[in-house]
């Protein structure tokens, strides 16, 4: 199989992290070669991070490169913005209906950007809008909001849905398997 | 075999493990600090934080000395703090296998520079390899010890940020357990005094030719030729897979993995044999200038950059000159999106007070360098590891002596200090200088996510441990003005700064204690909210910078989702405005 690449962006603190991890052990299980690129330290600081997911029958680069990602995976609005170089014209953007601003928005410097929305709905023709932490609210945690997504991206990508709830399993906290499995599964069955 | 999905740090930890590694030393520093983290879970290694680079070393280097293998991990400037013991250790060599891993960080991802450490190797006369994965990088780790102790000597392993923290697919193995080799007296070995250091330099020198030849058969460093045979190209790292990655078997690669000493002999016959010779590295000409010097003609850094992180798209662009189409472009406009400090963190109302007090402040490496930013922007300097104290007295002596005078703060953590402040704060108290020094104690190593040092009263495997008392130190030194505040008291901070402004014979030290507020079960407890009927909108809070204070048009908010309840902003709100709503 050809390689295929996943990139997510989001905010230090949204569950990049274990999203990344959900993902990258169902397809490791699933017998994929697999190689995941994520940055530590001072940027989880409340900054921008990124995970890059790549797998197929043979990965050299874990870096995925400008205009080649088969999905960008955006936990946050401006976080999706600063990254859609690397979609192709194909590709498809998962975007979080969420707006986290930075610190020059919190203190009135800056503006946050009303029409990132419509702009990208106008731009990119495979363009799914989620409201996830509405999901995840509805499922009992709010920060099981990146388990909604991984379920719509597992969708979009056309994994094996108990593949990822068995990951679930192996992965999550006991106490918090239940409303993470339950989060996936909106994620999963959104129409979209 | 089992399979599993490891970073590049825990394979290194899986082949300490694996290979029979006993002993294991650290410190702290991104992006190497999770291969002590994980050895410390394997209950047959002994693993220790060390409080420097330096101290990490030299512990390990006993332990080799005594026959056992050992591992010692550090980021790239770690290595500049351990180069005192690494350059005289090529010389006595070691006894039980001993790796030096250096962990780079190429663009500066969460570093104050990008050295190459590749050069330390041929500089200090040791052997290096290079993992491009993390299954090189386990089982690299097994080669490195069986190097070391082929030839009695240290051997760098050096990873980047991509090869550290990236995670690819690893067979695992069985521990093979070493047998810890007898240690024999042998003081013309060990002992370097310059009548022994003599004769070691000559062996030295004989083990390096040596280890040039072992080079030029390690199965490690191979070519992999291609459909194309003119073009050749030379790399190594993680810059062998994004030649991989662009060029697939287009190409033929020589891939280097052991890149000190490097086989000449194999450089030579590979570049007979193709017409024309790239080197692909990040950062440094390091393997350019070595083989432009074997008299071979090569390209490198006029076509890759040398400056920040290579990326295949480079090497399309550049190498293999193909255009780099973009779809949709970023969009430019938009607010940028910063490291900063948490809700709740007790470095903040520092950096708040220091900033009315109008004087030089010299900080450090942490967390708390974030103060740099605005709103606070409270920091003057950042260099490395405990320059704060020290660049602080220099400041204030010079002057002095040169009829000027300012206020001088210092600032620096607790691990930090126990790292190298120490002796800087010695040199103030020694020389008489009259700065004020502020340790910022959160009571554990923070922006590294959390590890312990000697004074946080728990060992590298959580068991408890003796904690040393900072104050106890200060005062040994001869501080003779210490104190100690909660750094969520703004007003007793306040005091404890304009009291040292008034002692006048020699320093002052403030310690500002209250402990990070993402340790569990340690933060703070409350929520707070502004009342808005009493709230007069002159938004004197939001200089704080606390992610939890929010504005919409006129309106001031605290987000209840993000305060921790510090009511650090009670005490800046001049209209009482802010009140406890809860318990959080
Ligand atoms: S400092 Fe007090 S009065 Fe001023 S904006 Fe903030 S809450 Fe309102
Ligand atoms: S109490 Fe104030 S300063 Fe502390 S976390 Fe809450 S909003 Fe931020």
């Amino acid at each position: 199989m050809a390689v295929k690449s996943v990139f997510i962006s989001g905010v230090g603190g949204q569950g990049t992290i274990l999203a990344g991890k959900v993902i990258t052990t169902a397809l490791v299980n699933q017998g994929y070669d697999v190689k995941m690129s994520e940055v530590h330290g001072m940027a989880q600081r409340g900054g921008s991070v990124i995970t890059q997911i790549r797998y197929g029958d043979r990965v050299y680069s874990p870096l995925i490169e400008k205009g080649r990602a088969d999905v960008l995976l955006a936990f946050e609005k401006l976080e999706a913005v600063r990254y859609i170089d690397y979609l192709s014209p194909n590709s498809t953007l998962i975007l979080n209906d969420l707006e986290m601003p930075p610190a020059s928005v919190l203190t009135g410097k800056e503006a946050y950007p009303q029409d990132i929305v419509p702009r990208l709905k106008e731009e990119i023709k495979n363009i799914i809008v989620v409201n996830a932490v509405n999901i995840a609210r509805e499922c009992g945690e709010i920060r099981a909001q990146n388990m909604v997504l991984v379920g719509v991206l597992a969708r979009v990508m056309d994994w094996s849905k108990n593949a990822f709830i068995e990951v679930i399993r192996q992965v999550v906290s006991p106490k918090y398997v239940q409303v993470n499995i339950n989060a996936f599964e909106r994620g999963w069955e959104l129409n979209v | 075999m089992k399979k599993v999905f490891l970073t590049g740090n825990e394979a290194i930890a899986r082949g300490a493990y694996e290979y029979g590694v006993t002993f294991a030393s650290a410190y702290p520093g991104t992006p190497s600090t999770e291969i002590l983290e994980n050895i410390a879970k394997y209950s047959e290694i002994y693993a220790e934080w060390a409080p420097n680079e330096k101290v990490a070393l030299e512990a390990a280097v006993g332990a080799s000395m005594a026959g056992a293998r050992a591992i010692v991990s550090m980021k790239h400037v770690g290595l500049n703090v351990a180069a005192d013991p690494l350059f005289t250790l090529a010389y006595t060599g070691v006894n039980g296998g001993l790796v030096i891993v250096t962990a780079d960080d190429p663009g500066m991802h969460s570093s104050q520079n990008e050295q190459d450490n590749r050069n330390f190797a041929p500089f200090a006369k040791i052997p290096m390899l290079e993992p491009s994965d993390s299954q090189e990088a386990k089982d690299l780790v097994g080669e490195a010890l069986k190097i070391s102790e082929m030839f009695e000597t240290p051997v760098l392993f050096r990873t980047t940020t991509r090869i550290s923290h990236s995670r690819s697919v690893v067979q695992i193995g069985e521990r093979q357990p070493a047998e810890i080799k007898p240690y024999v007296k042998n003081q013309e070995k060990f002992a370097m005094i310059p009548g022994f250091a003599r004769k070691r330099r000559l062996i030295l020198k004989e083990k390096l030719q040596a280890l040039e030849e072992y080079s030029e058969k390690f199965p490690y460093n191979r070519i992999e030729w291609g459909i194309n045979q003119d073009i050749g190209i030379i790399t190594s790292g993680i810059s062998y897979q994004y030649v991989k990655e662009v060029f697939g078997d287009e190409v033929s690669v020589l891939k280097l993995t052991m890149t000190f000493p490097l086989p000449k002999k194999l450089i030579a016959s590979f570049a007979e044999k193709v017409k024309e010779v790239y080197v692909v590295e990040e950062l440094d000409p390091y393997l350019e200038n070595q083989i432009k010097a074997m008299g071979i003609k090569v390209k490198g850094k006029e076509v890759i950059p040398e400056i920040g992180e290579l990326s295949p798209e480079i090497l399309r662009e550049r190498l293999k000159r193909e255009k780099v189409t973009v779809a949709f472009k970023p969009y430019t406009a938009v607010p940028s999106r910063p490291p900063v400090l948490c809700p709740g963190c007790p470095h903040r109302g520092i950096f708040y007070v220091l900033k009315k007090m109008k004087a030089v402040v010299t900080s450090d490496i942490g967390c708390y360098s974030l103060g740099v930013l605005p709103p606070l922007e409270s920091i003057d300097s950042i260099l490395c590891m405990g320059a704060s104290i020290s660049m602080g007295h220099g400041f204030k002596k010079a002057y002095e002596a040169n009829g000027k005078d300012a206020p001088v703060i210092t600032v620096i953590g607790d691990s930090t200090f126990l790292h190298s402040g120490i002796t800087s704060l010695m040199d103030a108290v020694y020389n008489r200088s009259n700065t004020i020094n502020i340790i910022v104690d959160n009571s554990i190593t923070a922006m590294t996510g959390h590890q312990h040092h000697p004074g946080t009263g728990y060992n590298a495997k959580e068991e408890p441990a003796p904690a040393v008392s900072l104050e106890a130190i200060c005062k040994a030194l001869g501080v003779e003005n210490v104190s100690v505040v909660d750094s969520y008291d703004l007003k007793a901070f306040e005091d404890a700064v304009k009291n040292a402004m008034n002692h006048k014979d020699g320093p002052s030290v403030i310690i500002a204690r209250r402990a990070c507020a993402l340790l569990k079960g340690k933060g703070p407890k409350g929520l707070y909210a502004v009342n808005e009927e009493k709230c007069k909108k002159c938004k004197i809070c939001l200089r704080l910078g606390c992610p939890a204070i929010q504005v919409s048009g006129d309106r001031v908010f605290i987000n209840p989702l993000s305060c921790v309840g510090c009511a650090v902003c009670v005490q800046v709100c001049p209209f009482g405005s802010i009140e406890k709503v809860g318990d959080n």
